[in-house]
């Protein structure tokens, strides 16, 4: 009899347990999914209004004047006066904010990636492991800073030293370049907090995310590879700029896209460089102070939160950031795991 | 002279300049690569150094301020909240944001840390299917959100009478210590999934073959198991907790007074720390440094803990 009995029969508290404790553990991962959903969903819900508004135009219209008028004031609009028809809320146009961000975060993949890729190449192929590892180790620890002391060195420190030399003396050179005189205009009143000194300060905050990919990948080239080439009589440059580099090559492009993705939503550091300037007028210049998503959000938040409209739009742009984060932060991912599942 | 030194690169005799200058040519850039690659490692190393160096400076003179001509230690910035000085100036510490600091991460953690042992647990011990994979995918998702977008996630869902829930009427400490805890869920889950998944299969089925029920086996052998590498993780979302700026700011706005009501407007070390550097006031500046300088200090002395502890237990598993 005892023998035919179900297993369950057994042990009866213990199962009593493991349906408890299964229970809770997947109520965690159901709730941890719950909030990616609810986070999601409640950012559409605030931002309703404005979706239904504005439509497409809020990313392609260029003012931003949270103000609200009465139907028959004159106001400027995307640089041409315009009479109002009607009462509005304010006139919402994202457009100056989303150039800010991709500016920042494109020029400071810029200026980190030749720092990081280098970083990483010389302490995977021209020092000993041991003292590789404490190089990455300081380079790394650039993470563990929080971002407001960031924004604090960029706004006590950083500001002066680009307003004072840095800037001037690009300006003065490269302002008389073709082509990059659009970016570093000759004529150009430099304050030092503008998207340039942002730049800057977003470069050494994603330096390390790119650092620490790239030097994994890089570590992961097979040494045959390497070996082979030098044997051929290449030179040690011959054989990284050959056989390194071309195999580490997607996954240090998509160390370099965690970095864009980091970038593009680092607000503290960018909130206290970038000068929150409202710019209705873009310009190719990098010295001009504007705002990115990241920033317009916690330097309006406060007047923006009791409004409907205003809220609105504060909350579409946080919209736009969690869709452009998500995004590119999901096809570095696919890159960077193609790159290291493919070299073992 | 070739013959002595076999070795050196200058040996092969060429009978053609143009294949001697080609040599020559890979040489110097083999050269020059070498020197740049050095070179950008080195400023990168070097930025390190300044900015902390900066912070440190500039920090030690607030903590540390010599009066007549001996140093003396400032423990109004740890203990007195700002005090408005009859010239205007503001006087006082900010120990309001440390306490606020404190209390919101307190908060944060006790529903953050079982969320994300829960979540762990889950996803090393019973995940399987398309809840596991959905569960990955979404740990990811939430680990690379901007922080901001977490805070205004709570800003828009419960405070405020246009938000969709309408929980707060106000700012609050609560509502800061729930984004936090969104922040830390996923780092606590994926660093401790990863550890419990270095436990050896052969522990837990010696557990289950002795009868133990499945939670048993979890609760009393895997868990303990890694006990160190369990509170490395826990540290580590506390570390990256402590020091966001945004997430916070737009939840619990700032307070100059003492608070300890967490349903009320409270204070946090990082926005106490970007309204003091910003405020362009010559008073206030010196103390935004001093709290930079020990908001980092607290970061740094936790993910040295942290190192100490896995130096020593990485192999115990």
């Amino acid at each position: 009899m005892s023998a035919a009995a179900p297993p369950s029969k057994l042990r009866p508290s213990g199962l009593n347990g493991d349906r408890i404790f299964g229970g809770i553990v997947v109520a965690c991962a159901v709730f941890v999914i719950f909030l990616l959903v609810a986070i999601i969903a409640v950012l559409i819900l605030r931002s309703q209004e404005t979706l239904n508004r504005y439509g497409l135009d809020f990313f392609t219209s260029r003012t931003w004047d949270p103000v609200a008028r009465s139907a028959g004031e004159e106001v400027l609009i995307n640089g041409r006066v315009t009479t109002l028809k009607e009462a509005v809320p304010g006139i919402f146009g994202a457009l100056p904010f989303i150039y800010g961000t991709v500016v920042t975060s494109i020029l400071a993949l810029l200026i980190a990636t030749p720092f990081a890729v280098g970083s990483a190449i010389y302490v995977s192929e021209y020092c000993p492991r041991r003292i590789g590892d404490i190089i990455s180790f300081i380079i790394e620890l650039l993470v563990a800073i929080p971002s407001v002391a960031y924004g604090v060195f960029g706004f006590l420190v950083l500001k002066n030293i680009m307003r004072d030399s840095v800037s001037p003396f690009l300006r003065d050179t490269l302002g008389n370049v073709p082509i990059l005189n659009v970016f570093f205009p000759k004529n150009a009143t430099i304050l030092g907090l503008d998207l340039f000194t942002a730049s800057v300060v977003l470069a050494v905050m994603i330096l390390p995310t790119i650092l620490a990919v790239s030097r994994e990948i890089i570590r992961q080239v097979p040494r045959l590879q390497k070996e082979g080439m030098l044997a051929l009589g290449a030179t040690k440059w011959e054989s990284i700029r050959l056989a390194v580099l071309p195999y580490a090559r997607s996954g240090i492009v998509g160390g370099a896209m965690l970095g864009l993705a980091r970038g593009i939503g680092e607000t503290m550091a960018v909130t206290m460089t970038i000068g929150n300037g409202k710019l209705n007028n873009i310009t190719g210049s990098l010295f001009q102070s504007t705002s990115s998503l990241a920033s317009a959000i916690a330097s309006q938040f406060g007047e923006a939160q009791a409004e409907r409209t205003y809220g609105s739009a504060i909350v579409e742009l946080g919209l736009v950031l969690l869709i452009v984060s998500s995004v590119i932060n999901l096809s570095a991912r696919v890159l960077v795991g193609r790159a290291t599942r493919g070299a073992d | 002279m070739a013959q002595a030194q076999p070795l050196q690169s200058p040996a092969p005799d060429f009978t053609f300049t143009q294949e001697r200058a080609r040599f020559l040519r890979r040489r110097a850039s083999n050269q020059v690569a070498g020197g740049c690659v050095m070179t950008l490692t080195v400023l990168s190393c070097a930025i390190l150094f300044v900015l902390l160096g900066y912070i440190f400076v500039n920090g030690i003179s607030t903590l540390f301020p010599s009066v007549e001509g001996s140093v003396t230690f400032n423990s109004d910035f740890f203990l007195k909240p700002p005090e408005p000085l009859l010239d205007g100036t503001v006087g006082g510490g900010v120990s309001q944001a440390i306490v606020g600091t404190a209390m919101i991460l307190l908060v944060a953690g006790i529903f953050a840390v079982p969320i994300g042992l829960g979540t762990a647990i889950y996803m090393s011990e019973y995940g399987r299917g398309p809840l596991y994979r959905i569960l990955d995918f979404t740990i990811d998702l939430l680990a690379g959100l901007p922080s901001i977008v977490i805070g205004l996630f709570i800003l828009a869902a419960l405070i405020g009478d246009l938000s969709v829930l309408k929980v707060f009427n106000n700012y609050s400490g609560l509502a800061g210590s729930m984004a936090l805890v969104i922040i830390m869920v996923p780092i606590i889950a994926r660093s401790v999934e990863q550890i419990l998944k270095l436990v050896p299969d052969s522990l837990r089925e010696a557990g289950l073959a002795l009868g133990l029920p499945k939670w048993k086996v979890t609760m009393r052998i895997v868990l303990p198991t890694v006990a160190g590498g369990i509170a490395t993780g826990v540290m580590l979302s506390l570390a990256r907790a402590a020091g966001e700026t945004a997430p916070v700011l737009l939840t619990i706005l700032g307070n100059n007074f003492l608070s300890t009501n967490m349903l009320q407007p409270m204070d946090a070390l990082p926005v106490r720390i970007y309204t003091y550097a910003t405020s362009g006031q010559p008073d206030l500046v010196p103390k935004a440094w001093a709290g930079t300088l020990v908001l980092v200090m607290v970061i740094a002395l936790i993910s040295l803990l942290v190192r100490y502890a896995t130096g020593r237990k990485r192999y115990d598993a």
